[in-house]
């Protein structure tokens, strides 16, 4: 076997150990601080981005809540208004029905007072009426002017009669 | 002739350059040209392959990145954060085995690690040095490391005895592993090799089993690597943590 050839052995080793030396410098100064420097500031910019994607997180999350506040009180606003308009309408609705209602009983009482003097005058103006047409027939009749005052009743108890008939 | 067929002419050492300095065979040779070139390889891959430094890494950067976590990962698992100074000494253990394991998985390539002095100075070095370690973090008290706690005074000479033999046979164990494995393993691809041609339209066989057996290598190139850097971090562990 030529692994226990002991002439070869010296210069195995001898390369063997400067191979390695020469590789250990390389990887301890050059190779291994390179690759660990790139991988720390990958995992810095990772965690960067992290932080500023949980930062960011953070602050919709505080402008949503703030939002759903001012929703909220918008919302409460609006009812409240909507309340106070409603109230304030039915108040004014209410009494302006009264008025009317008032105003519309004072009409009618004032017509039915004006219709009932309107009634007694045109009673009145009939009797009147009557009793000089009724003086007048009874003068071209018989030629006897009658009294005035029996014309006048005998008028009013003969209207009051027929006003009793007709009902 | 026969010679050149033998399955063991693959772990040839070949003077390149006849190279003396003093008493002193510092020869260049095939092994030392494939462990030159894969300083260059793992140089390509660990520095020049990281170069554009981009956040989102290419395939190459990527593969670099997913090795120093890897290796990174094994540290911090084993030794925890006392681990941190080592990490460039088992890196490149890690860097250097698997580079010498994958390039010798080439065909006519040379595998370094397939060497028992290779693999028995590096795991001498690792028992040195962890050795080492222990003493000046612990000075004498590393010696309770033969005897854990709560064994029985009955059992300590048993116990010491095994420990201590456990403790001095792991420079063999770890390079004798790794050097018999690659060893093994490019003999089976050559005795299975060399059934081809003389079969003839049945050499498909022996084709098909080199198939399946080079993946095999290709899986044990890594994991022989792998198991070579996880026990070195369990042994510095010890000398830290003392069990």
């Amino acid at each position: 076997m030529p692994q226990f050839d002991v002439t070869t052995f010296l210069p195995q080793i001898i390369w063997l150990v400067i191979s390695y030396l020469v590789l250990y410098f390389l990887m301890a100064k050059v190779a291994l601080p390179r690759i660990g420097g790139i991988l720390e500031e990958r995992q810095a910019r990772i965690d960067d981005n992290l932080d500023a994607a949980q930062s960011l997180r953070n602050e919709s999350n505080a402008e949503a809540e703030a939002y759903e506040g001012s929703m909220a009180e918008a919302r409460e606003q609006a009812r409240s208004t909507i309340y106070d308009a409603t109230q304030e309408m039915s108040a004014d609705s209410a009494r302006r029905h009264e008025e009317l209602g008032e105003r519309l009983s004072g009409e009618l009482k004032s017509a039915e007072q004006r219709i009932a003097e309107a009634k007694l005058e045109a009673v009145t103006g009939i009797q009147d009426a009557a009793a000089s047409v009724a003086a007048q027939a009874t003068e071209r009749l018989i030629g006897i002017k009658p009294g005035e005052e029996a014309v006048a009743r005998a008028i009013s108890d003969a209207f009051n009669t027929s006003v009793k008939e007709s009902g | 002739m026969a010679e050149s067929h033998s399955p063991m002419e693959q772990f040839e050492i070949k003077t390149w350059i006849p190279i003396q300095i003093g008493d002193f065979n510092a020869s260049f040779t095939n092994s030392s040209a494939f462990m030159i070139l894969a300083v260059f390889a793992a140089t390509a891959l660990m520095v020049f392959a990281v170069r554009p430094r981009a956040g989102v890494p290419g395939r190459w950067q990527l593969l670099a990145e997913l090795c120093y976590q890897f290796i990174a990962k094994m540290v911090s698992d084993n030794i925890g954060k006392e681990g941190r100074p080592y990490f460039p000494f088992i890196f490149t253990i890690f860097v250097f085995v698997l580079f010498g394991n994958f390039i010798g998985m080439l065909p006519y390539s040379f595998t370094f690690t397939s060497h028992i002095a290779v693999t028995l100075t590096m795991a001498l070095v690792i028992f040195v040095l962890v050795t080492v370690i222990a003493f000046i973090k612990h000075g004498f008290h590393f010696f309770s490391f033969f005897l854990p706690a709560g064994v029985p005074i009955v059992l300590s000479p048993l116990m010491i005895a095994i420990e201590v033999i456990s403790y001095f046979t792991r420079p063999l164990s770890l390079s004798i592993r790794l050097f018999a494995n690659m060893m093994a393993g490019h003999t089976l691809l050559k005795v299975v090799g060399g059934f081809v041609v003389p079969l003839g339209i049945f050499g498909v066989v022996p084709v098909a089993g080199l198939v399946a057996v080079t993946g095999l290598e290709f899986l044990i190139a890594f994991l022989q690597a792998y198991i070579f850097t996880i026990l070195t971090c369990i042994y510095i562990n010890d000398a830290i943590n003392l069990h």
